[in-house]
């Protein structure tokens, strides 16, 4: 199993470690609901070294991006601009969803999933070279260059981070969501996968647990890919190879308005997706009984069946959520029931955004 | 890990404690809860309920997952802990005093098949 740099950390810690796509991660370190409350409340911070930084870079990265991805870097106009985006196959499914930040003209630096990216990286150099385009495409994660990532997360994070290292503070505060600044060695980010405020850090790999250590210290909470999953599934935010992967167009999986469609642009998967329409609608269940929502239960509604693709219990909401694949006539505010075990529970339909900024949406 | 002596266990990491009436205490073990994390519903039978001996008779689930309690010999339920329903924590918090359910065993249970602390011990050590 492949571990990150902070893995000693994590077994001194105390951490329940599991394989997590080949990856030793932590679960939680005690309590996955004392983790999430900790993000809600105050901050927590995770290991997301798993996931492969890859910068790719050289002339054509630019006109590479455009060809490759479903969503448009056009949208990126300021540097250190992030943008959200699925990479779909020649069928129109999602390969991968990732993160493409902008550095500069020629520059970008994409995050991919921990478990994907051997395929992705091969997947993109086979359309470099299709395309006969002059760029490099550079995995960091490991070797030389190695870069770990630590995500701070919660209401407090900033100022955790700035408690952490002041030194950063003048480059870090200003940023607006979604935007990131290299500052020294580290590349920091104001994004995240909670649904909170706080910072992603990218660093050389040998600054890691300097750093965490440091955080801890300031007060965030270590926190494993427990409550990582229960807090990006209240915030309603897909998990790749749970709610799409390359057999679910994003059209079905609520990722639409990553996906941009307008002329003349083309894209790999954009003929599929034109050809296919929407299918399904992606929305959110609430469970009205007790129980917990789980992936791969069935949904009855008046207008069809449809499948949970996550759910859990909501730590926030003390209920239990999903998001769920149903047919397109569902509309918010139906009533649907779901087979768990020997029972059909019913459950509301809401937006798929359970929980925003410590705040009870659905 | 906390395996009393006084018990006794099953497979699928059960507790078992034989009351002075007869009946049985079930519960699941410290080793069962920590496996699972914190725990956020349980669902029990109901009293009267009759099962064969590893029948699935209760749920219970945590953030991460689902896991079937079994009825470690047959029996009929004659009692059910509704505070692990109200507050599934308390069997985190306390696995062998927050039991699930009491069944009067069958005539034909065989309660001497059930594992010793020492062997439960030796179950949980090769896991």
């Amino acid at each position: 199993m492949q571990k990150t740099v902070l893995n000693d950390i994590h077994h001194r810690s105390g951490a329940r470690l599991i394989d997590f796509g080949g990856w030793e991660m932590p679960l939680h370190y005690g309590s996955q609901i004392e983790e999430h409350h900790a993000v809600r409340r105050d901050a927590g911070m995770f290991d997301v070294s798993h996931m492969c930084a890859v910068d790719v870079e050289g002339a054509d990265a630019a006109p590479f991006l455009r060809r490759l991805l479903a969503n448009n870097i056009d949208k990126l106009q300021v540097a250190g601009k992030a943008l959200y985006s699925a990479m779909l196959n020649e069928a129109g499914g999602v390969i991968d969803d990732l993160l493409v930040y902008y550095l500069d003209d020629g520059s970008y630096r994409l995050v991919i999933n921990a478990a994907t990216a051997d395929k992705d990286l091969a997947w993109m150099n086979v359309h470099r070279q299709q395309w006969q385009m002059a760029l490099s495409i550079t995995p960091r994660r490991e070797g030389a260059g190695a870069l770990a990532m630590i995500a701070v997360q919660g209401p407090q994070a900033r100022q955790k981070l700035w408690h952490a290292q002041p030194a950063c503070r003048p480059a870090c505060e200003p940023l607006k969501p979604f935007f990131a600044v290299q500052w020294g060695d580290q590349f920091i980010a104001r994004t995240g996968y909670t649904g909170e405020d706080g910072y992603e850090v990218t660093l050389p790999a040998q600054q890691a647990g300097q750093l965490w250590e440091a955080l801890a210290a300031a007060g965030a909470r270590p926190c494993g890919l427990g409550a990582r999953d229960t807090l990006r599934l209240e915030a309603g935010m897909n998990l790749y190879g749970q709610d799409m992967d390359e057999s679910v167009s994003p059209l079905d999986a609520g990722l639409a308005w990553t996906v941009d469609l307008s002329a003349p642009r083309d894209f790999v998967g954009k003929a599929a997706l034109l050809a296919k329409p929407q299918r399904y609608q992606f929305l959110g269940l609430v469970l009205r009984d007790r129980g917990v929502l789980r992936a791969h239960q069935q949904v009855v509604g008046k207008h069809g069946s449809g499948e949970i693709t996550s759910g859990s219990f909501s730590p926030t909401m003390q209920q239990a959520i999903a998001l769920a694949r149903l047919p397109l006539a569902t509309a918010i505010g139906d009533t649907v029931e779901v087979a768990i075990r020997d029972k059909l529970l019913g459950a509301a339909v809401v937006k798929p955004c359970f929980v925003r900024n410590g705040s009870i949406l659905a | 890990m906390n395996i009393p002596a006084d018990l006794r266990y099953t497979r699928n990491h059960e507790w078992i404690r034989s009351e002075a009436d007869g009946t049985i205490t079930v519960g699941i073990t410290d080793h069962a809860q920590e496996l699972l994390g914190d725990l956020v519903f349980v669902e029990l039978p109901e009293v009267g309920a009759e099962f064969a001996a590893d029948q699935e008779a209760a749920v219970v689930e945590s953030v991460k997952a689902a896991s079937d309690v079994y009825a470690p010999v047959a029996g009929s339920v004659v009692e059910v802990n509704q505070a692990t329903v109200d507050a599934p924590e308390v069997v985190n918090q306390d696995p062998y005093a927050a039991w699930l359910f009491r069944l009067r065993p069958a005539a034909t249970a065989d309660l001497a098949a059930l594992l010793d602390a020492a062997a439960y011990q030796q179950l949980v050590d090769a896991a």
